[in-house]
Formats: C-alpha cells, sequence, structure tokens
C-alpha cells in the first residue's frame, strides 16, 4: 500500500480501508518525505515455510527429502496416472495455527486449485495449491524493527498477510554435463505460502518480519525454520518511486535463504533501481536472484515469456472445512486450535518489560535469540530484590561477547542460570564487581566445573574491605606523590590516574566507587 | 460349457460350489472363449497366466471352504484402471508401456473377493470417444449382427471392449469408465446392462482420469443381478479417493422379480430427451415401455429438463479444461513414452506429446489451454461450471415430481462403422452421448437395460435415471423392466 495523493488518500479513508495505524504510516510519509526528489521504496514479501509434518501434504511419503534419491516418493508424489490426492490433515492444523498466530481470518470453507506449467521437477504438469479460496487471509502482524548498526532506537511497524495458503513443494533438478537427473523426494512436502502486502519501505524491516515471523513459527513448531536448509524460502518484491508519484515498477527476487541476506538483496535492490533510474534507465518486471558471494542481485534468465498458469479448481479433493466453532463441522477446529498457541514474541517482550523493567531494546534482544531468552527466563532469585536489567545487562553485554569472542555456539555453551543467579547476587551485594564478574563468566565459559561463588573464593576475587581499600589508597598516595601535588595544585583531572593505579594494584578487586569516595577523602587532609 | 459362459454371476457360483466345475475350468472357458472371439478386437491384454494363477488360488481357497462372493468368476477391467504387473494403456502409444506399479482400489476389492482378471479391454484412447473406433489397436467390434465382410456395427464407447467381452461369454461382468456416457453407450448397443453409479459411490483411486469430476467406474453385466453383485463388491469408501462418499456402502439386495411390484412408483419422461436425430425405433421402444410401466401400476409423468440441450458443449468445455490438467503429466520424465530427443527439456516435452497422443487428445488439451487462459477462464470455464448447476438443478427440481426417469440410452441403435467414422470425433460424441451426459453432470446414477431388438437385429436399451444413491430403487426397477421384457440372449453360435 502506498499513498500517492491526497486524493487517492481521502478516498481510502472513505472506504474505511484504512485502519488506524495504516493512517499513521501514510502521515508519515506525506509529512516527512516532502522533498520532490526523496525516493522512497516498497517491499512486499512472500515466504514459503514447510510446514513440520511427518508425511507429505498429499501423500504418506516421509516429508524427510535428505534420504536416499527419490526413495521418499510415493506413486502420487511421482504423478503415476489414476492416482490421487489425499489431504493430510497435521498440515491443515499447521496452517490454521500459524494463521491465528499472524491474526488471520480463518475461511470455513477453502478450495485446492490447479497451477500449471511445464518443468522436468513439476511431475503432475501442475502444483496443487490455493489460489483462489486459501485457508486464511486479512492477517497482520505488528514487529519491531532494531539494527544497531542502523537504527538509534527500535521502531514498532505492522504488515498485513493478504493470505496463507497450503501447497506442494517441487522436486528437484540436478543438471550435469550431459544428464539431467531428478529426484522427488521434495515433491509434494508441504508448504505454507505467506502472501504480504507490500507495506515495508527497505531491507531491514524485510529483514526484522522474516525474523520475527521465524520466532513464531519456531515458538508453534509448525516450521523448522532452518533457513540453511531451505525450510524457509523468501521471495521479496521491491519498488522504488519518488515521493509523490505512483509506485515503480517491481522485481521479484528469488529464494533468498538467510535473514541478513533479505537485508541485503532488498537494500541492493532498491539501490540498483534508484541507479538505473539516476542513470537515465527504466526498472524492467523481472524476476532475479541473490548472489550471496557477490552481494548482488542478478536478472534470472527468464524461461519463457509472460507464463499463464490456466488455474483450475482441483476436481479430486473435496472443499476444505474448517470448523470455526464448536457448532460446525471440519477437518479441524479453530477453537480447539487457538487454546493450543503458545505466548507469542511481542506478548513476551511487552511481560519483559513489565514484569522485569527491561528496556525495549533488551527485551528485543533476548526474545530474538531464544537461547538467550532462556537463559535469562531461568534466573530464579530467592529474594524478590533481584535487579533484572543487571541479568539482562550481564547477558547481552558480558556473556554474549565472551560468546563472540570464543566462537562458541550458544546452544553449546555450559553457563546456566544457576550460575548467573549467583553471579548477580554478587554483584547486588557489591562481593565482586562486574569486572570480576566478566573473568567468572570466562572461567566457567573455559570449563571451569565451579559454581560462582566457589570460583572467587578461591581465586581471592572477592572485593576488599573498606579497611583494606583504605590501606591500598593510602599506598597509592605515598607511592605517587608527584601526581597527588598536581591534584592538590587543584589538577583534579589526574585524579582518574589515581584511580587507575588503584584498580590496577587491587587486582581489580577495589569497589571502585568505594575507592572514589575514600581518595577523595584521604586528599582532602 | 458355452450355455454356462452367457448364464448368470449366480448360476457360475453355485456351480463352482458344488464342485460341478473349477475355478481354472471356468477361467480356462473363459480364456478360450477369447480366443475364438478375437475377431471382435476386444481385448488389449489377455491375462492367461496371471488368470490361471488367480483360478489355482481360487481353487486353493475353494478346498479350504474359504470362498468369496465372487469365488472364480471370471472379470475384464477397461485398459484404463491400473493393474499392478499388467500394462495398462489407454489404448494410447504414451501409455502403450506402460505398467502400473499398483493396483486401482476397484480391482483390488474384486480380486479380494475371489473374481479372476481374464484380460484388459479395448477402448478409445484415453476414453475419449464414443465408439472404441480411436484406438492404437484397432476399433472394436459389435458381436450383434457381425457378417464377415468389411463393414460392421460399432461397439459403442469409449468402453466398447468391456462391453463386447461380456456380451461374448469371455467373463461375466466388465469395468468400464463412465464420463460422459462411456460404460452405458456400448452396453446399449452391445445388448448389455451397464450402470453409472453415483459420483463417490465408487473409488476412481487407479482409473487414469479423463474428467475427475465426471469419472466413474461403470460396471457391464449381462443382467441386473449380476451387476448388483459386482456392485456390491466394488462400492464404498476409499480412503485413497477423497471424493468417495465417506458413509459405508449397504449392500443391494434385490426380491426376485416376480414379487416386485411397482404400483404408485413415478416415473417420468423428460420431454426435452425426444429430440432431433432419435429414430423412430427408439421413440417407439420408450413408448411401450412406458405404457408397460403404467400397466403395472406405475404413474407416468412427463416432466421437463430444460437445459438438458445446453449439457452438451457444457460438457465440452469442462472435460477439455480437466483433459488438458490431466494430460499435463505425460511428458515423458517419469514413466510413458519418451520421443528420441535430447536436445532441450523442452523440445523433449514438446516431441514426446505430439507424438504420443492422437489428434483427438491433442486437440482437446489445445482447446482446454485456450479456456483456461486466465482472459478467458470467466468466459468459458466459470460459465460452463454456472450451466452445470444449472443442469444439476434440472434434476433437483425433477425430483420433487418423480423418482424415477426413464429415457433413451442413445438416440439410435448401433451404426455401421463406415458411416460413424464419416463424422468427427466432436460429433459422434455430440450425438451420442446426448441422453447420458447429464447424470454425469449431476453426478446421479444411471442404468442401461437392453428392451428388444431393432428390425436388423441390433438391441435397443433404454436408461433409468434416479436421484443420488438411490441404486436400490433404480435397480430393482431396471430389474423388473429387465424380466417384464425378456430380451433375448445373445446366442454364441452367431461369432
Amino acid at each position: 500500500m502506498n499513498i500517492t495523493s491526497p486524493s487517492v488518500f481521502k478516498m481510502l479513508i472513505k472506504r474505511k480501508l484504512f485502519k488506524k495505524w495504516q493512517l499513521l504510516r501514510c502521515i508519515k510519509y506525506c509529512f516527512v518525505h516532502t522533498n520532490k526528489t526523496k525516493w522512497q521504496s516498497v517491499v512486499g514479501l512472500e515466504i514459503h515455510a514447510q510446514i513440520n509434518s511427518k508425511s507429505k501434504l498429499f501423500s504418506d511419503a516421509s516429508t524427510d527429502f535428505a534420504g536416499y534419491v527419490n526413495s521418499n516418493t510415493s506413486l502420487f508424489d511421482a504423478a503415476i496416472p489414476g492416482t490421487l490426492p489425499v489431504l493430510n490433515k497435521q498440515c491443515v492444523k499447521a496452517g490454521v495455527l500459524t494463521a491465528l498466530a499472524l491474526n488471520c481470518q480463518i475461511n470455513s470453507i477453502s478450495m485446492f486449485d490447479r497451477k500449471h506449467y511445464f518443468y522436468s521437477d513439476l511431475p503432475a504438469g501442475y502444483q496443487i495449491t490455493q489460489q483462489h479460496l486459501p485457508l486464511a487471509s486479512s492477517g497482520h502482524l505488528e514487529f519491531q524493527v532494531f539494527n544497531p548498526s542502523i537504527h538509534k532506537i527500535p521502531y514498532s511497524t505492522k504488515v498485513r498477510l493478504k493470505q496463507l495458503q497450503l501447497e506442494q513443494d517441487s522436486g528437484r533438478s540436478l543438471h550435469a554435463e550431459d544428464v539431467s537427473l531428478v529426484n522427488l523426494n521434495r515433491a509434494g512436502i508441504p508448504l505454507m505460502e505467506l502472501v504480504f502486502e507490500p507495506d515495508l519501505k527497505d531491507g531491514e524491516e524485510a529483514a526484522a518480519l522474516v525474523k520475527e515471523l521465524l520466532i513464531i513459527l519456531k515458538r508453534l513448531n509448525t516450521c523448522s525454520c532452518k533457513m540453511e536448509e531451505g525450510s524457509l524460502r523468501v521471495d521479496a518484491n521491491v519498488s522504488v518511486n519518488r515521493v509523490g508519484e505512483p509506485i515503480g515498477t517491481r522485481t521479484e527476487i528469488k529464494n533468498i535463504g538467510s535473514i541478513r541476506g533479505v537485508a541485503s538483496a532488498v537494500t541492493y535492490e532498491i539501490q540498483r533501481q534508484i541507479d538505473t533510474i539516476n542513470a537515465g534507465g527504466s526498472v524492467t518486471n523481472e524476476t532475479r536472484a541473490w548472489n550471496a558471494v557477490h552481494k548482488t542481485t542478478v536478472g534470472m534468465r527468464d524461461k519463457e515469456e509472460k507464463q499463464d498458469y490456466r488455474y483450475m479448481p482441483e476436481p479430486n479433493l473435496p472443499p476444505l472445512y474448517v470448523a470455526l466453532n464448536s457448532l460446525q463441522r471440519g477437518c479441524v477446529n479453530v477453537e480447539e486450535l487457538k487454546v493450543t498457541l503458545p505466548e507469542l514474541p511481542h506478548q513476551t517482550r511487552k511481560h519483559l518489560m513489565d514484569k522485569y523493567g527491561l528496556t525495549p531494546v533488551q527485551a528485543i534482544i533476548l526474545v530474538n535469540e531464544n537461547d538467550l531468552l532462556e537463559l535469562f527466563t531461568s534466573v530464579k532469585s530467592k529474594d524478590t530484590e533481584t535487579d533484572y536489567c543487571l541479568v539482562a545487562n550481564i547477558i547481552i553485554n558480558d556473556f554474549l561477547s565472551l560468546v563472540h569472542k570464543y566462537e562458541m555456539e550458544l546452544e553449546n555453551v555450559p553457563f546456566r542460570g544457576e550460575h548467573l543467579g549467583e553471579i548477580v547476587e554478587l554483584l547486588q551485594g557489591r562481593i565482586i564487581n562486574k569486572n570480576t564478574a566478566k573473568l567468572v563468566i570466562q572461567e566457567i565459559l573455559n570449563g571451569s566445573k565451579e559454581m560462582p561463588k566457589s570460583i572467587i573464593k578461591e581465586k581471592n576475587w572477592t572485593l576488599m574491605t573498606n579497611k583494606e581499600l583504605e590501606t591500598l589508597c593510602n599506598e597509592v598516595i605515598e607511592e605517587n606523590s608527584k601526581i597527588v601535588k598536581q591534584y592538590k595544585a587543584g589538577k583534579t583531572k589526574v585524579f582518574a590516574a589515581l584511580l587507575g593505579k588503584i584498580a590496577n594494584k587491587s587486582n581489580q578487586r577495589a569497589d571502585m566507587k568505594k575507592a572514589d569516595s575514600i581518595l577523595k577523602q584521604l586528599l582532602k587532609k | 460349457m458355452d450355455k454356462l459362459l452367457l448364464s448368470s454371476i449366480n448360476t457360475a457360483s453355485r456351480l463352482i460350489q458344488d464342485g460341478t466345475i473349477t475355478s481354472l475350468d471356468l477361467t480356462n472357458a473363459c480364456l478360450s472363449q477369447i480366443r475364438k472371439t478375437k475377431k471382435f478386437n476386444a481385448f488389449i491384454s489377455v491375462t492367461d497366466e496371471l488368470a490361471k494363477t488367480q483360478a489355482e488360488r481360487s481353487q486353493q481357497r475353494c478346498r479350504e471352504n474359504n470362498q468369496s462372493e465372487l469365488e472364480g468368476i471370471t472379470v475384464a477391467l477397461k485398459d484404463n484402471f491400473c493393474t499392478r504387473g499388467v500394462k495398462t494403456t489407454c489404448a494410447s502409444k504414451m501409455l502403450e508401456n506402460f505398467v502400473p506399479p499398483y493396483n486401482a482400489t476397484v480391482y483390488q476389492r474384486l480380486l479380494d473377493k475371489g473374481a479372476i482378471l481374464v484380460g484388459k479391454t479395448n477402448m478409445d484412447q484415453f476414453a475419449m470417444g464414443s465408439g472404441t473406433v480411436d484406438s492404437i489397436y484397432g476399433p472394436a467390434k459389435n458381436p450383434w449382427n457381425f457378417k464377415e465382410d468389411d463393414d460392421f456395427y460399432i461397439a459403442g464407447g469409449s468402453s466398447g471392449g468391456s462391453a463386447v467381452a461380456v456380451a461374448t461369454g469371455t467373463c461375466f461382468g466388465a469395468l468400464g469408465s463412465d464420463t460422459g456416457g462411456s460404460t452405458r453407450n456400448p452396453a446399449s448397443y452391445c445388448g448389455l446392462v451397464g450402470l453409472k453409479p453415483t459420483y463417490g459411490l465408487v473409488s476412481r483411486y487407479g482409473l487414469i482420469p479423463l474428467v475427475n469430476s465426471m469419472d466413474v467406474p461403470g460396471i457391464l453385466t449381462r443382467n441386473i443381478d449380476d451387476c448388483v453383485q459386482i456392485l456390491n463388491v466394488i462400492a464404498g469408501h476409499d480412503h485413497n479417493d477423497s471424493t468417495t462418499c465417506p458413509k459405508p456402502h449397504r449392500k443391494i439386495v434385490l426380491p426376485p422379480a416376480k414379487q416386485m411390484s411397482i404400483k404408485n412408483l413415478k416415473v417420468g419422461i423428460p420431454k426435452e430427451y425426444c429430440c432431433e436425430g432419435i429414430s423412430n425405433e427408439i421413440l417407439d421402444t420408450w413408448n411401450e415401455v412406458a405404457n408397460l410401466l403404467e400397466d403395472s401400476g406405475a404413474d407416468i409423468k412427463e416432466v421437463s429438463l430444460p437445459h438438458t440441450e445446453y449439457s452438451i458443449v457444457c460438457y465440452s468445455i469442462l472435460n477439455q479444461c480437466e483433459v488438458q490438467s490431466n494430460m499435463a503429466r505425460y511428458d515423458g520424465i517419469e514413466f510413458g513414452y519418451r520421443a528420441n530427443e535430447n536436445s532441450s527439456v523442452e523440445k523433449l516435452f514438446t516431441q514426446t506429446r505430439s507424438e504420443g497422443f492422437n489428434e483427438v487428445v491433442r486437440n482437446r488439451i489445445l482447446a482446454g489451454n485456450y479456456f483456461l487462459l486466465t482472459r478467458n477462464y470467466e468466459k468459458y470455464f466459470s460459465k460452463a461450471m454456472k450451466v452445470r448447476r444449472t443442469i444439476v438443478n434440472d434434476f433437483y427440481k425433477v425430483w420433487e415430481e418423480v423418482q424415477i426417469l426413464l429415457t433413451p440410452t442413445t438416440l439410435t441403435t448401433a451404426p455401421l462403422y463406415s458411416e460413424f467414422i464419416k463424422k468427427t470425433n466432436r460429433d459422434q460424441c455430440a450425438y451420442q452421448d446426448y441422453c447420458t451426459q447429464s447424470a454425469n453432470m449431476a453426478g446421479i446414477p444411471a442404468v442401461t437395460i437392453p428392451i428388444k431388438l431393432s428390425r436388423v437385429g441390433m438391441p435397443i436399451s433404454l436408461q433409468l435415471m434416479g436421484r443420488n444413491l438411490s441404486e436400490p430403487m433404480l435397480l430393482a426397477v431396471a430389474k423388473f423392466i429387465e424380466h417384464a421384457v425378456q430380451f433375448p440372449k445373445y446366442s454364441l453360435g452367431n461369432s
């Protein structure tokens, strides 16, 4: 959806096609981008997610397509004449659950259609999909956009979901020098196609949407979300136009296989289109592929001119009935599925902020990485005084940076809630300082089997007592008479240098806040 | 034995039960009859060895006193039903060497009840036709009035081979498929009972489709009781066919004809079926049977199915659309004929399809593709679906007035081959399917029953149609008529 002129804008309001958030969105466009030469981009995603299911969408063959070539292929998958499709109820359940999580309207009756095209790994010559009356439609999803290297603060945006449909995957062709081979293990694997409206404005929004969707699908367990295995594939429609002008010609980038790939491909494509137009050229409506190595999109060889898929209702499948309430009859019951919905990411983020007082950024980061979220929620405090902001901080700043430094996999890290709980307890009791906390984490990551309390005891990392600290301060004053003299002469800047000496001399065991006040006191004398 | 070959399933069953003959005896007799009647070209494949193996197993079961309903009864299948290990050609070059790796549900159910397969029967290529003249194996020939010269009466189609096989006593029953009349038409020409069951009563799994939304396996037998017996075996829900009725099939049991009464039965005579081109002999027969029913106490009433005349053109569009779709899988990759063409996949597709399909199939594919283009969808396919709905509604309305409809099956008796091939395939079907095709549009059951012989000695048949799943009533009335008219038996001496 893009607003091009005030009249269209008014018309849309009149037609009540616009909800409040869309209104805000267009106001944003109308007022912020008043400069005529300014470009705006419109991005829409179509996402194919493989449904978690033991058997295929219309046959009883296993969905393990990594199996021996053509071993997980039923007669139906190979389009042997006379075979018929039988709908897998589990896939309908997965589709309905996902649609509910995306605030869709579930259609009590949906239909399957045949989409025709000739391809060697499409054995029937058509794909069974849901073109005209999909399982669900008119959904929406609100999500957070935040990439620390681009955005100062997170912002929330919303995308509409046009429809969610069930369909079959195709097989795979392997082309060797003088022979082409077909593997049908993937043929008939159940997919959900999620068609989003072009409500996004750039690559980061697109990537954030994919990220949010991955979290949702993982929580619903309706898709494995292993993008590297192709279980979730993204197509992006991209166009650019000058503010106030109609939407430009769009291109479609096919099969993007990673979240960062989505951001990079869309960003690249937007810039490419702007550059093309600025150089006097024009964008052609075409399909492009993302080259992850060279970080460019390249035009795909157009198989033929415009394809007409000659859709036709699939006559071998009766209409799919879904019961919207307990009075209706259907293959699955929406009300029953609704109560099984898990907590969704936006609810978790809200919970983290409301109950634990985390900042939006902290909440986003924790929810985006489930292992971190689990670590956070597994911290059991003995008293209610636990400073959860501190917990989140240690996880995000100290723990995570060490994990990256050691190039460890989050899921294999031997650092658990008990460890973190003790560390926070020690920190809040001022028994150790933040620096020591980091050292303790480091010890554990390096394989120490001890709990944090034992570690600091063994290593004598507890903070100095006031008396010890005073002695130390006196020692530093004595040893650095020159600096002390400068300080007393009014050059207060050198105070930090003295503090540094204390920190060093204490082996990081000094509570620097206390050291600060003690030193100041001593220097007044 | 010759007499036995034309007897009923019940008679043969009794003889097998009491040990007078064995399953193998009967099978051998049928196989020998197939050899004797080769000139009618009923069979594409004769499954000698398989039949003998099955007969031996059947004998074993008999010895163990473990007989089933169709123990030792020989059957034939139209060559578009998949049979594991037996080639299933659809009478086409495309599937000339296709050996299915599985059994059609109907075949499996027949086997499970002790039946023995003697062969796969001739048909029009991919069931597109109404004469069994468009087969790569040559036309099937009607055994009635057969003279040893160049010309012959056509068997009808597209299940002509199945009709000839049953008429000539090579088996007790055969399955055809019925999309627009393909079972009833040849049954009518060959003097047989031909049943098109309600859509969804009999599984299509393993039937190579013509028009999925209209195809049903049809049954061809020499009498109604045989038809009921076979229907009871093959009918009922099949997990593999999502369009079958989920309710379990209740076995149909018909009383002896003498005990039946059709008093107060409301019989409709649809006036639209008295159309241009209908022969006087058919018209007379129709009247005679209507009078016969009236004399037996039935209420005869003229009714109207006003959209009948649009059925042909509507059917033609829906047929071609589904055909283009169903035929899309024949690309030479996974199975079937592959052209000797390696320069590109696209060329392989093109060459394979132009060599593997005959002109009738190619024409329908081309037209179907045209109708389904995005720009034409509303104009043709969508509109045809709406017309189909009005035809269905015609029947719904008529059921408020009557319980059953009596109509001709075909407009004439079997034409001579030389006359028939003067017309195009399209005209052949449009003319011959006029009375049969609306039943497929509506999904309702219809049965054709032979009534008498024409002046030249060709069978004249009439059709009964009833509402969905009314087979018990429909077949009962058919049995009543069968008993009343006493259609003459085909004499094997004729062959």
